[in-house]
């Protein structure tokens, strides 16, 4: 359930260091990959993610790419037709919407309609999420609508070890990922991160805390709010497991259920709006998986169902540690 | 069409009423009263200008994420405007929309928007309605260089011109796009070379002479209502500050010679010098017009500031036609 790496050392970064350090080193290491998006070249990124990399890689292997969303993913898909290892940014997530017609119906799709003869080994970066005073179409959580395109695999790192380790995998990785970036862990997350060779697998969560009155299930920047909810139900002496799922597609099922058995109460946490977020997914694989260990009903924390607010509204809107706090004392109340 | 001179007078009033709503909001900005991105549109404000006053109050338009300037020159509300980009109750949209999102359809401005490309569309729907009620009402779809790359923008205009919808296009090439030079994403010099692929006229226009954009656009609008279908003005203007915020100067992707250059160009120094020579408008009658746009501003300012913020209960209002839950 942790990283199966074997650090030489660890070096304390943050999340956007993380990203742009791994994107460095897996250029030099694989001259197949090559990065492109909107002012990702010269300017290295709005967020500075795509820093020095042209300056290092040159100029056809970083690419300014035209205001195209459809084509950077479109073509993508056939530069990994043709053997290369494309690693283009969406600059925000929101923008995503301009190119679904081809992240749903050519990059997802492309192994299955040729019979497995081609990969689609791409890697879209895309940063999301509110919390940073980015309006309507900047902030939007919609890896639910992408988890429901069957073929894409979904990294949505919490730290920024995990950052390295997940990108580098889904950079190595055949299929296509879509690279869920937090915008507000770019700066506001730091950790150790494993120098050298670092490789966090697909599908396996992390236990961020140990508890087992009740388990909170988090993904991406929530991992977060719901890692200082614990840390404060620690000193009413409530003890809770976080467990942060990493990559939603493919999902640990196992370690949802094993900590559904040990816990028995299980609070989900998510940015997207309620309705078809992944929260209810992660409740539906708890009623098929340990439904029995159950010992109350699965509480949901989540955005609401309504266009992302602007401003100072957001901070209704995104979980809070409160909202989380509350639903974690609903939860233990109940009888069971 | 040789303007009048309550013409030159209009075009001088909307565009310093822009500049200094514009000035007004940077400076909010920086202080921090503002959440979110701001563009701002100072530089370009011949082109809004120039066409909205060619344009009939019943013609609509379209716009973009820099998009205050064409709601200022079609007549908006400096208060509700001010307050929006606070994120103020008492703004066009309650505050819930903020710099990228503000409309006022009672002016029949449909709206900027936060998705490069995403108002062109809107504008060519707005033509085919016009054209399907057989009115004579025209739409503008004011666009940046930009977002001429991206589908949308061809699958509109493409439309507009097979079906000869009462559209005029209006690109603001003000040379990049965010942080990326234009020449490093197009392959043309002009914008206005695509016109010709889609088989409509097209013609360049000095984006910081509000007197050229205005005639351009009264032939285009006069084209479009006679039913001969749209045109494409591509205006050469240039933005003074940053894609977004307030730095004007020491930026990596453009010279400050290069700002330099084109602020010696501006549209309003220009103007302002071009009609008290000509003896067209002294100087008086100009220097009192900025005394009263200043007040205007000064009070849309302490408009915003005291407005209260939305309440955390008007979050789901509005999602649909009647509240579901
Ligand atoms: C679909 C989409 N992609 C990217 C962005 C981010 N973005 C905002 S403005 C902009 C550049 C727009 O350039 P242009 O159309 O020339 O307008 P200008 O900013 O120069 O006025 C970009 C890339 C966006 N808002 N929407
Ligand atoms: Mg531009």
């Amino acid at each position: 359930m942790t990283a199966a790496a074997d650090p030489v050392g660890a070096t304390p970064m943050n999340m956007l260091s993380a990203i742009n350090h791994t994107l460095h080193r897996e250029m030099a290491r694989d001259d197949r990959v090559i990065v492109f998006g909107e002012d990702v070249a010269k300017s290295g990124g709005v967020f500075r993610a795509t820093d020095g990399l042209q300056a290092e890689f040159g100029a056809t292997r970083v690419v300014d790419m035209p205001l195209a969303e459809g084509v950077i993913i479109g073509s993508a898909v056939g530069l990994a037709a043709s053997g290369m290892v494309p690693v283009p940014e969406i600059q925000f997530l929101g923008f995503a919407y301009q190119a679904f017609h081809q992240i749903a119906g050519q990059l997802a799709r492309l192994r299955y309609r040729t019979d497995g003869r081609l990969n689609a080994a791409v890697t879209v970066r895309a940063p999301f999420g509110g919390g940073v005073r980015t309006p309507e179409l900047h902030s939007e959580a919609i890896e639910s609508q992408l988890a429901n395109i069957p073929g894409l695999k979904i990294a949505m790192p919490a730290s920024a070890a995990d950052a390295k380790g997940l990108l580098a995998t889904a950079i190595r990785d055949p299929d296509p990922v879509m690279f869920l970036e937090p915008l507000r862990g770019y700066r506001a997350v730091s950790d150790p991160v494993p120098d050298g060779d670092h490789l966090v697998p697909f599908g396996e969560a992390r236990t961020v805390s140990e508890g087992d009155d009740l388990v909170i299930i988090a993904w991406s920047y929530m991992v977060e709010i719901a890692r200082q909810a614990a840390d404060r139900l620690r000193t009413e002496g409530v003890s809770v497991q976080v467990l942060d799922l990493r990559t939603i597609v493919p999902l640990d099922v196992e370690a949802i259920a094993a900590a559904v058995e040990r816990c028995g109460r299980v609070v989900v946490v998510q940015e997207a709006p309620e309705t078809c977020g992944f929260a209810s997914e992660v409740i539906a694989t708890i009623n098929d998986e340990a439904f029995y260990s159950l010992e109350a009903p699965v509480a949901r924390v989540s955005g609401y169902d309504h266009p992302y607010p602007v401003g100072m509204l957001e901070d209704d809107y995104v979980p809070s540690v409160e909202r989380v706090l509350a639903a974690v004392r609903r939860t233990l109340e109940m009888a069971p | 069409m040789e303007p009048t001179v309550d013409i030159l007078k209009d075009l001088h009033y909307r565009m310093l009423r822009i500049r200094l709503f514009e000035e007004a909001a940077g400076r909010l900005f920086e202080g921090n009263k503002m959440p979110g991105f701001l563009h701002l549109y100072v530089g370009q404000e011949a082109v809004a200008a120039g066409v909205c006053v060619a344009m009939r109050d019943d013609d609509q338009v379209s716009s973009t994420h820099r998009g205050h300037g064409h709601l200022v020159a079609k007549g908006g509300d400096l208060n509700k405007m001010m307050a929006e980009l606070m994120g103020k109750a008492d703004g066009y949209c309650n505050g819930k929309g903020g710099s990228m999102h503000i409309c006022d359809l009672d002016l029949n401005m449909l709206g900027a928007n936060g998705i490069v490309g995403g108002g062109t569309p809107i504008a060519v729907g707005a033509g085919f309605a016009n054209k399907y009620k057989g009115n004579d009402t025209v739409s503008v779809a004011f666009f940046g260089d930009g977002s001429t790359n991206i589908g949308a923008f061809h699958e509109a205009i493409n439309m507009a011109a097979a079906l000869r919808l009462p559209v005029l296009f209006v690109c603001e090439n003000n040379e990049y796009g965010e942080y990326t030079r234009r020449d490093k994403v197009m392959a043309i010099n002009d914008v206005v070379d695509r016109a010709a692929g889609y088989g409509i006229p097209g013609v360049i226009v000095d984006g910081m002479d509000a007197v050229a954009v205005y005639e351009a656009a009264v032939e285009g609008l006069a084209r479009a209502r006679r039913g001969e279908g749209p045109t494409f003005i591509e205006a050469k203007t240039y933005r003074y500050y940053n894609h977004h915020g307030v730095q004007t100067l020491g930026m990596k992707y453009r010279t400050d010679e290069e700002v330099d250059a084109w602020k010696a160009k501006d549209c309003i120094e220009g103007f302002e010098r071009r009609v008290t020579e000509a003896g067209l408008i002294s100087a008086d009658e100009l220097a009192a017009v900025r005394v009263e746009l200043e007040a205007e501003v000064e009070a849309a300012v302490e408009f915003g500031e005291n407005s209260p913020l939305p309440e955390v209960s008007t979050l789901l209002t509005d999602v649909y036609t009647e509240v579901s839950r």
